[in-house]
């Protein structure tokens, strides 16, 4: 049974059709890419299988179980992690409090453990800090945890996201463009901690992006998309030397 | 009298009388960093809290006069504090419910002018209800006098100010280390990845203004018990200025308005010993003014732009 699938997926914003009959099969422990121009709806299908928008048509399961009509907090606790464009990391909380934070769902204190400090309460803290500190070493931010995210470099600060994207234990990871803007050695030390979370957890990814190297040397299949349409789907040679997209990207008077 | 003493005595009596403001201010921050919206029901909700107080603290006295129940004076004061505390963050949760959810993704405008809708409803209801007479607050702890230094301290004073600080250190402790007071901060700067973790904003709003309220509560049975006469709009002046305070610390910032209502309580207690007290509150807000224009984000507060949140 595949991971995720989405079966002919189409919405419209307000009479706009922003995607036109999108189907995605993702298997256990796979890297799926999403390229396509700007506009072209990489992020509104993001957010329609995270259940930010509701489809106006199609079908959207994960492990057999269907998406549709959930509530983006509900998606998220059944697997699906999640990292944004443009990070949306809290400004003045600290790299462990990020970290911790996610795993509020597994904290079942109530408000009297919260106001009286109950057994319970530490003893749940103690775990999660735990986890957390694992993921914040496998990212190799450990040594940070107690700074103020706001202090941190671009590059690190990605990682911050990332750390609270595992903390909900995911089986699959939408990432949404997460080398936007990065050094040359941000982005070789980026790509390496995808490999390692990938392999570590045997984590399924579905990647948006924009740089083709990272795309190319990452991804087992590719969608391009342009005007909410797939217009080549494949293995990134296949992709590369799809004549559709170099039209979509570069226009039809480059095209040899 | 010695200056020392002078200002000591005045430096006392700031403490106690920016407890109030702090301790007020404290709920308009924490609803405004996170829903971006002050509650301008809050004064109301102290004056409320504070007639809570009263009705809570007259019955348990009625218990012990008449022989039902055995007491002392000091557990009443203990209990009506607590009981008032918990009865009026039902009132907040309320407000939040039936107040301000319905509204919240209306523009602004219509939420601050719910709240002071709301404000008048309680005035009127409490108005409707009890009548226009003043209510006298049971005198729940003899009045003794401290001498320190010169200055003289009565006990009530000490309480105010002792449980006001307490329970802000209390507040300070449920935010910074709690699963409820990190979803609070976190739920200050996004609505998008917060809930993601699984934490609803219908259940940290009403949260939030459950503990606002509480707190005003608390403020409104110490203030009817150094101040010991109620009616219905008593919440109207020091909310307003409990406000101000909050925009002096910073909007949000909770450690700054909390700082912030010492600090009013301090330029009031200071100007009014200078000047005569009928210029106390022109030149108080004069100077606040004045803050404000060289601060225009308050003490603690960080300019940035709304649309970051989303």
């Amino acid at each position: 049974m595949p991971l995720l699938q989405v079966k002919n997926m189409t919405h419209y914003f307000a009479g706009l059709r922003a995607v036109h009959n999108y189907n995605l099969t993702i298997e256990p422990g796979e890297v799926h890419g999403l390229i396509g121009p700007n506009g072209a709806g990489k992020t509104t299908i993001f957010n329609l299988i995270t259940g930010v928008y509701r489809p106006t048509e199609g079908e959207i399961t994960l492990e057999g179980k269907s998406l549709i009509g959930l509530f983006p907090h509900e998606i998220a606790s059944m697997g699906l992690g999640r990292t944004f464009q443009n990070m949306k990391l809290w400004r003045h909380m600290t790299v462990l409090e990020h970290v911790k934070m996610a795993h509020y769902s597994e904290l079942t204190y109530g408000l009297v453990g919260a106001f009286f400090g109950t057994a319970k309460r530490y003893k749940e803290e103690e775990e999660i800090e735990q986890h957390s500190y694992e993921l914040l070493r496998l990212l190799g931010i450990e040594n940070i945890a107690d700074q103020n995210v706001l202090n941190l470099p671009y590059g690190v600060q990605r990682k911050v996201e990332m750390a609270r994207a595992l903390a909900i234990r995911p089986r699959i990871l939408f990432l949404d463009e997460p080398t936007v803007g990065m050094t040359p050695e941000e982005l070789k030390e980026m790509m390496d901690v995808f490999r390692k979370v990938h392999e570590e957890f045997g984590l399924a990814i579905f990647l948006i992006e924009h740089r083709m190297k990272v795309v190319m040397e990452l991804c087992e299949q590719i969608q391009t998309l342009n005007f909410g349409e797939v217009i080549a789907e494949g293995t990134p040679e296949e992709i590369q030397n799809n004549p559709k997209v170099i039209e979509a990207y570069l226009g039809k008077e480059e095209v040899e | 009298m010695s200056l020392m003493t002078f200002l000591l005595q005045n430096v006392l009596n700031a403490l106690q009388w920016g407890s109030f403001y702090a301790i007020i201010a404290l709920g308009y921050a924490m609803v405004y960093s996170i829903l971006m919206l002050f509650n301008f029901a809050h004064g109301d909700i102290f004056m409320a809290g504070s007639y809570i107080g009263f009705g809570i603290a007259t019955g348990l006295l009625y218990l012990v006069t008449s022989g039902i129940i055995a007491m002392p004076h000091w557990l009443i004061l203990v209990l009506t504090i607590i009981l008032s505390m918990f009865v009026t963050s039902f009132l907040g949760i309320l407000v939040e419910r039936i107040g301000y959810r319905p509204l919240r993704n209306a523009p602004r405008a219509s939420a601050a002018i719910t709240g002071l809708m709301i404000g008048i409803i309680l005035e009127t209801a409490n108005l409707a209800l009890l009548g226009a007479k003043r209510r006298g607050f049971p005198a729940l702890i003899t009045q003794k006098v401290y001498t320190i230094g010169g200055a003289f301290v009565t006990n009530r004073k000490i309480l105010v100010v002792v449980v006001s600080i307490g329970l802000m250190l209390l507040l300070d402790q449920f935010v910074r280390k709690t699963k409820w007071g990190m979803a609070m901060r976190a739920m200050s700067y996004d609505f998008v990845v917060v809930p993601l973790m699984g934490v609803s904003i219908d259940i940290i709003a009403p949260l939030t203004f459950a503990i606002g309220s509480a707190l005003a509560a608390a403020g409104g049975v110490l203030y009817g018990i150094s101040y010991p006469v109620l009616n219905p709009y008593m919440g109207i002046i020091i909310g307003w200025k409990a406000f101000v305070a909050a925009i002096l610390g910073g909007r949000g910032s909770i450690m700054g308005a909390a700082l912030a209502g010492f600090l009013l309580g301090f330029i009031e207690i200071f100007v009014a010993t200078v000047f005569p007290s009928t210029l106390r509150d022109l030149i108080a807000f004069s100077i606040v003014l004045v803050i404000l224009t060289f601060r225009p984000y308050g003490f603690f507060g960080k300019p940035y732009s709304a649309k970051l949140r989303l």
